[in-house]
Parts: C-alpha cells; sequence; structure tokens
C-alpha cells in the first residue's frame, strides 16, 4: 500500500515536471562534440552543437538549399571573377551585446585559415577577405571559384573583440592539449545560447531572444538538453521512457518499436552518403587473390559481373530491413551532376555476369579478399556478408576481413587493400568533392581515398579544371561526362544510399535533414 | 619483516612494468589513432605531420619510455580525442565511477552477507530456496543483459527511474557527488544493482556454504549443548568464524567492481572512467588507455601487497618461516 501511494507520487511529481518543462528539447545521439572552438575539428557532431549557437554567413536549410544567415546576398563580383561579395546582415548582435559586423568576418576568416584550424583545406582557395564597408566583405580567391559558398555553411564567426579579451585568437592546439576559453564557452549570433556544458555528459542551451530571426522560424524550444548515450539499446530505452524527446543515430533494429510506441515516431530521409565497394584495377598483380601474374580486377568485364552479381534489393531487404536506397552510382542523390538514371544503373544478372567472367577469362573465378569495417557504417559487416555470397555464385570466392574502422580505413589509404568497403558523403553538395578524392589518380593532396589505382592523365585534367570553371552550364556538362567514364569504367560497386532515422515524441516538428545536422531554430513544439 | 616487504614492493614494481610493456605493444592493433583524427579532407602530408608531432612514428619502447617518463612526474599525456590532459579527465571522472562502486560494494556485503546468513539457517525453507534459485540468476547473466532487464522492467515499463546518466551532481571542490539530489540517487539506483549482483550473489553463496561447514563443527554443537541461544550461536560464534574467507574474498571483489565498471558504465553511460575508457578504444585514444590501465593494475597491485602484508601479520606461521631461513 505504502509502495503503490510512493508510486502515485512519484508519478504524479513526473507529470508535474514535464509539464513544466514543456517546451524542452531533451536531445540524444551517440557522440558528443569534441570541442566548441568553432574552427577546430571538422566533424559532424561538433559541427551540430555549433550551429544552435554560432552562425556561418549561409547555412543549408531541411532541404538542403542555401539559406542566408549572416549574409544577406552574396555573388561573384561583376568585373572580377576571383572575388566574391557578399553582403552582412545588419543590427545583429553576439551573445555578449557586442555587435557583428564585417571586422568580425575577416577576423574569423583569417582564424580558420591558421595552422592548427581544420578547416583551413575547406577555404585553401581563399587568399584575401577584406572588409569594404561595415557590412560588406569581398572574398578573393587564387582563381574563379564557382562553387565557393558551398564551404562556407559550417564556418562559424566569433566576435573579434570577444576573441581577444578571452584570449581565444587562435584556434587551440587540439593536439597539444591546449583548452582555451572558446573550448568550453561560446558566443555567437546564433539562436541559442550556452548555459553549461559537461563533455561527454550534458550540454544545456537556452533560447537567445535577442537573435535576429526569432520572429522568422518557429524558435519554440526554449531549452535545449544534449545528452550522448553510447549504448543503442539505451538510447532507445531513453526515448521509450520518455526521458529524450528528440532521438538521432537511431538503430534500425528498433525503428520497428520506437513506431509502435504511444506518442512516438520515426522520420526518415534519404543520407548524405553513399555505400560502396572500391578494387585495386591499377596494379599488374595483386596480393589477395589466388591469379598469378595477373591482376583480374583490371578487366572492365570482371568489374562489370561482380557489380551485376550484386542483389542491392536483396540487400535493403534482408540486411537493412528496408532501410536504404539501392544505388547505381557513388553519388548522393541531392548532390549535383546526380541523375536518376546513372543511379538506376545497377542491374542484377547472374547470367550475363557469368558470360562476362567466361569472356574475361574467369570462367572458373577466382578468390579474393574483402576487406570491411565493422563499426563505421550501419551493418556495415553484414552487408559485405551478403556480397560474400552473391559473389560466390558466379565463382569469385570472397574471404572477408572486417575490423574495425581505425584499422580499416588506414588500408585504403596506404593502398594495402584491393577489394574494400567505403561510405563517401559530400559536403559541399558537388560532384567535384567526389571526383577530386575518389575518381583523380593517387597524389600527394589529391585522390586521397582513390584506393583503385586508377589513372588517366585527361580525366585528371578534365576534374582540376572543374575548379575553376565559372561557366556553368559547361562545368555540369563535364561533370557528366566524367561520370559517364567512371559508369562506363565500373571503378567502384555503389551498394546504396544510407538513409537517416531520428526518432521525435509527438509534438516534435522536424524534418531530417541529409546532413544529420538538426538546426533547432526550425523545429516546433506543441 | 622490512625485508619482506621491500621484496614484494619491489615485485609489484615489475609487474607494473611489465603490464605497461604489454599494452604498450598491443596498441598497434588496435589501429591507426591519426585516422579518427583528422577529416576525410586530409592529405598525406597533414598525417605525416601529426604523426611525427604525437611521436607515434617512434618504435613502440621508445613510445612506452616516453610515457613511463611522463607518468612518474604524474603526467600521462594529453587525450587524442578530447584534447585535454588524460589526468584531468580522469579526476573529473573518477567520483562517478568510486561512488557507483562504493554503492554497489556496499549493497554486495550487507545484503550478500545477510541473505547468506538467511539461507544456511532457513536451510529447508521456501523463502530460502527462492533466494537461492534467484542467486543463480545474477550469477550466470551476463551484467549487460541485467542492466538492459532493468532498464526496461523498471525506466521504460514502470517508468520509475532513469534509464541513463547520473542525474543532477553537486560539487564539493573537485568532487561532484549525487548523493545529494534525488535524481541523483534515483540514477543510481539500477546501475548499483547491475553492478553489485554478481558480488552480491557470489558473497551469498560463500557465507552460505561457510555457514553450513560452521555449524556442523564441534564447537557449535557444544555450544547448542551448554544452551545457548539460536541467535547467539549463529551470530556470535558460526558468522564470526565464517567470515574470515569472506573479507578475504571482498577485499579482492572490491577492486574488479572498479575495474569492471565497464560494462555497466556504458550500458547505463555513466560518466565514469569505464566508460571513458570505451570510448578512448573506440577511438585508439592511447594515451587515455594507457593511464586507464596502468592505474587500474597500480590498483589491483596494492590490494594485492595490502593482503599479502595482512596474512603476514595475522599468520604467525609466516613469520616464524621468515625467521628460520
Amino acid at each position: 500500500m505504502i509502495l503503490r501511494n510512493l508510486m502515485i507520487a512519484a508519478s504524479a511529481t513526473a507529470l508535474m515536471a514535464a509539464g513544466a518543462s514543456a517546451e524542452t528539447l531533451r536531445w540524444a545521439r551517440a557522440g558528443d562534440a569534441l570541442t566548441l572552438d568553432p574552427h577546430s575539428q571538422n566533424e559532424g557532431p561538433s559541427h551540430t552543437i555549433r550551429h544552435q549557437m554560432y552562425e556561418p554567413l549561409i547555412i543549408r536549410d531541411v532541404t538542403g538549399a542555401f539559406e542566408p544567415a549572416l549574409a544577406t546576398e552574396w555573388g561573384p563580383k561583376a568585373d572580377d571573377p576571383n572575388v566574391w561579395v557578399f553582403k552582412l546582415r545588419e543590427g545583429v548582435k553576439f551573445h555578449d551585446g557586442a555587435d557583428f559586423n564585417a571586422e568580425d568576418v575577416v577576423f574569423s576568416f583569417e582564424r580558420a585559415k591558421q595552422p592548427n584550424s581544420d578547416m583551413k583545406e575547406l577555404i585553401g582557395s581563399i587568399t584575401e577577405v577584406r572588409a569594404v564597408d561595415d557590412y560588406t566583405v569581398e572574398i578573393v580567391t587564387d582563381g574563379p571559384n564557382p562553387i565557393l559558398p558551398s564551404n562556407l555553411t559550417n564556418l562559424f564567426i566569433l566576435d573579434k573583440g570577444w576573441a581577444e579579451a578571452n584570449n581565444t585568437v587562435n584556434v587551440q592546439d587540439f593536439e597539444g592539449g591546449e583548452i582555451t576559453y572558446a573550448t568550453t564557452n561560446a558566443n555567437g549570433t546564433g539562436p541559442y545560447v550556452l548555459q553549461s556544458r559537461e563533455p561527454d555528459v550534458k550540454t544545456v542551451m537556452v533560447r537567445n531572444d535577442n537573435y535576429w530571426g526569432i520572429d522568422q522560424f518557429p524558435m519554440e524550444v526554449t531549452e535545449i538538453v544534449y545528452t550522448p548515450i553510447q549504448n543503442a539499446a539505451t538510447r532507445v530505452a531513453a526515448m521509450l521512457s520518455g526521458e529524450v524527446n528528440f532521438l538521432q543515430d537511431m538503430p534500425v533494429q528498433d525503428i520497428d518499436r520506437v513506431n509502435g510506441a504511444d506518442g512516438l515516431m520515426v522520420k526518415q530521409a534519404p543520407q548524405n552518403r553513399v555505400i560502396f565497394f572500391g578494387m585495386n584495377q591499377g596494379a599488374d598483380d595483386i596480393e589477395a587473390d589466388n591469379v598469378d601474374g595477373k591482376n583480374p580486377l583490371s578487366d572492365v568485364r570482371v568489374r562489370q559481373a561482380m557489380s551485376m552479381a550484386i542483389n542491392r534489393d536483396a540487400i535493403k531487404q534482408v540486411v537493412m530491413r528496408g532501410q536504404s536506397q539501392p544505388a547505381g552510382m557513388i553519388a548522393p542523390p541531392f548532390v549535383n551532376g546526380w541523375t536518376s538514371d546513372m543511379d538506376g544503373e545497377s542491374t542484377t544478372d547472374l547470367a550475363k555476369a557469368k558470360e562476362l567472367m567466361a569472356e574475361a577469362g574467369y570462367a572458373d573465378g577466382f578468390s579474393l579478399r574483402l576487406d570491411c569495417p565493422n563499426d563505421r557504417y550501419i551493418n556495415d559487416e553484414a552487408i559485405c556478408q551478403a556480397a560474400v555470397g552473391m559473389l560466390g555464385q558466379i565463382g569469385v570466392t570472397v574471404n572477408l576481413d572486417a575490423k574495425p574502422k581505425a584499422q580499416h580505413f588506414p588500408l585504403i589509404t596506404d593502398g594495402k587493400t584491393d577489394f574494400y568497403m567505403l561510405g563517401w558523403g559530400v559536403p559541399t553538395y558537388d560532384s567535384e568533392y567526389i571526383f577530386n578524392f575518389l575518381v583523380h589518380g593517387r597524389e600527394d593532396d589529391i585522390g586521397t581515398w582513390n584506393g583503385t589505382g586508377y589513372q588517366d592523365d585527361a580525366l585528371d585534367a578534365k576534374i582540376k579544371s572543374l575548379a575553376s570553371n565559372t561557366d556553368l552550364d559547361a562545368r555540369n556538362a563535364d561533370i557528366a561526362d566524367i561520370w559517364r567514364v567512371v559508369q562506363d569504367n565500373a571503378l567502384y560497386i555503389p551498394i546504396h544510399h544510407q538513409v537517416l532515422n531520428w526518432g521525435m515524441a509527438e509534438g516534435v516538428g522536424i524534418e531530417v535533414d541529409a546532413e544529420d545536422q538538426p538546426k533547432v531554430k526550425y523545429f516546433t513544439l506543441n | 619483516m622490512f625485508a619482506y616487504i621491500v621484496r614484494r614492493m619491489f615485485q609489484s614494481v615489475i609487474v607494473l612494468l611489465v603490464v605497461g610493456l604489454v599494452a604498450f605493444s598491443m596498441f598497434r592493433f588496435v589501429g591507426d589513432p591519426i585516422d579518427n583524427m583528422l577529416g576525410q579532407e586530409r592529405t598525406q602530408a597533414d598525417i605525416e605531420r601529426l604523426r611525427t608531432e604525437l611521436g607515434l612514428d617512434q618504435p613502440f619502447p621508445v613510445q612506452y619510455f616516453k610515457f613511463l617518463q611522463g607518468a612518474v612526474q604524474g603526467n600521462f599525456g594529453v587525450s587524442y580525442r578530447q584534447g585535454r590532459p588524460v589526468s584531468t579527465i580522469i579526476a573529473e571522472r573518477a567520483p562517478a565511477t568510486l561512488e557507483l562502486a562504493f554503492v554497489s560494494g556496499f549493497l554486495a556485503i550487507t545484503l550478500g552477507i545477510a541473505l547468506g546468513v538467511f539461507t544456511a539457517i532457513r536451510r529447508q525453507g521456501v523463502a530460502a530456496n527462492v533466494i537461492m534459485t534467484i542467486s543463480l540468476i545474477g550469477v550466470s547473466l551476463p551484467t549487460f543483459l541485467i542492466g538492459i532487464l532493468l532498464i526496461y522492467i523498471f525506466s521504460v515499463e514502470l517508468d520509475l527511474l532513469p534509464s541513463f546518466g547520473r542525474g543532477e551532481t553537486v560539487k564539493i571542490g573537485n568532487w561532484s557527488t549525487g548523493f545529494l539530489t534525488a535524481s541523483g540517487l534515483k540514477a543510481l539506483i539500477l546501475p548499483a544493482i547491475t553492478l553489485g549482483l554478481y558480488q552480491m550473489t557470489l558473497i551469498m553463496r560463500l557465507v552460505r556454504s561457510e555457514m553450513l561447514e560452521v555449524m556442523r563443527a564441534d564447537y557449535v554443537r557444544f555450544a547448542r549443548a551448554r544452551g545457548l541461544s539460536d541467535r547467539v550461536i549463529n551470530f556470535r560464534h558460526a558468522l564470526k568464524n565464517t567470515l574470515v574467507p569472506v573479507i578475504t574474498i571482498t577485499g579482492l571483489q572490491l577492486g574488479s567492481i572498479i575495474a569492471f565498471a565497464i560494462i555497466t558504465e556504458t550500458v547505463f553511460q555513466w560518466p565514469g572512467v569505464g566508460l571513458l575508457f570505451i570510448n578512448a578504444i573506440q577511438f585508439v585514444d592511447i594515451p587515455v588507455m594507457a593511464a586507464y590501465l596502468m592505474l587500474i593494475s597500480v590498483m589491483f597491485v596494492t590490494i594485492n601487497l595490502i593482503v599479502d602484508l595482512l596474512y603476514y601479520a595475522i599468520d604467525p606461521r609466516l613469520r616464524v618461516d621468515a625467521r628460520a631461513t
């Protein structure tokens, strides 16, 4: 009896507590931001947290389209293709009350170009940033850069005066263990103000009632409590028990469970990440196979046959529980250069595949080692296991070697694998990014993730020319040409596009964004 | 006596050095930290630069020697993942683990002894049999399963206790405690049960079997013949003699409660050193892994040293031997 009374009392208090904090977004995901310093650590969860407090010149909305943030208009300068002009928003204040103007933008870009900055590669083409007046900034690049705005959506602006007063003019030396004021404090122009933070435990932010866009965006969340929960089962339990009302990194196997629970739902959208296999076709002989003196993967017919052997729909149904979108090209769907035709080019045809194998002289097949990560992508090891069975049907005997990501990825960058799984996201939303890393021949600072050994000088020249081609139609034609070469050579075996799942309690209104970057100012709550 | 202590101390140091050496030789099989530290846009030059900066291009004996050099001065290096000194991070995380270990150790000892005595005295009773059966679950089910089961029952279904975290904490100096707030105490319940259940059932079964043994001893029968009350026989005579082996085991188990909090902490997202260690493994955060492994081995070595010294003090035979040689 006493116990029952206690339980009633406890649930009554719980109800009251829930009523009082109705506008709190209790948000959980697997990992935490590594630091709050806006220019240290170019990494997803860190950017997500920063986006609530800091703002770049331009952001992407939930559909991935550009939206003005601290800049209101932008475009290349009429008489000089090497210069971009940004008009800044007037009347914006930082959290501490300081005014935002061009000086802060110049300062932030210079800060982001420092050696310790993790953002310096993204803005490597910028040679100078100058303030024309208080609310106009010109960005000079080392050549025409048609897609410059795409590289600025995570480049946050901080207050020059604040940085100077708090001794954080320099980006923290992360690897050296330096902790600066900016590592644990934030002073941006963003919609939420940092209230407290314990790394890996809890971060609390409250609404910035002086935000410039307070009338423009829903801004219905008044408080954000962000908690990283690493264990997938605990993360889902926290959502089911109502301790959390917004969840990222939803485990695929629990989607039905959460959808079936009262007052909870899961929304999904294709993610900016495509999963595929790479094959070492450039080497004369490879180590991981049983064929001496030649490399079966260098024959395009073998590569096409292997791609045809993969049943992508079966992988979607059985391995991914419906949570994937079969792919025919290695570009996520909203990237410039993607076409639905090319994305539909993968077909499963065992008879044709066997024929191609025989034509190439491998009617009896061969054996090969597949390197696969087991803690990086959704169900990565299971996908590889499925592929092993499918390739076996055309006589390719695959030995699977699955290991943690920290051991897998060095194999690709060091060229120690001949057949591997890789996933790719495109932060710039443009095919050039894919070509630079995955198609261009491997050199010191380009083609770094191209483990295929593929190299074609003419194609490389074409890829390089994309960077400065300001005629967008001609540029898009070039992109289409390059994709044609990639497709015809079966450079990679595309598998699928990952699907993102966000769990939310009833009343939390938000659409899933492809970058997995929730921006709380767009959330509605009731 | 003095020579014995010196000898044991010397042995302990050797053990520590070997543990460190084995740990460092293993780290390169965990993977390459560089890959996690730099984004996908990194160039080969970035990789080389960072590798040299961190000293990862050197052979592991050199890396180990450098680690020891720093460790002797209390400097465990900088975490690759958090970019902060490891000693600071561990000091921040230690209170959570120690509080959890303390509560679950306390639960394990008190409940373990009480239930052990009860089941020994009421050997044939229904309640005792039920307890014994349930205790089998505690010994045989893995910790993470018990944790998830408890979360499912008490958080998801009954909605009584939090499923993760430490609740509100209060800072006293550098020590953050969850003992002083209602939500902190509530958050402690499930993890403490999960962590202490195995030890509790172990102690209970130990007490029970020792107690049954003692109850058959002559002096207990003589005590009965003298007409002493059951209470006096059970608690003053039987229990006291039961406790000697129990104390030995409990001392050693205390170390494993702290060391094996890893799994419980992961399940409940408990912000202690165990969770820190798991994160470190996934990220190949070598300085954190090294510091954690060294601390745990220091702890075990110290406990063993104390136990050995206690034996020396308690058992006269050891002293006689020492004098004879």
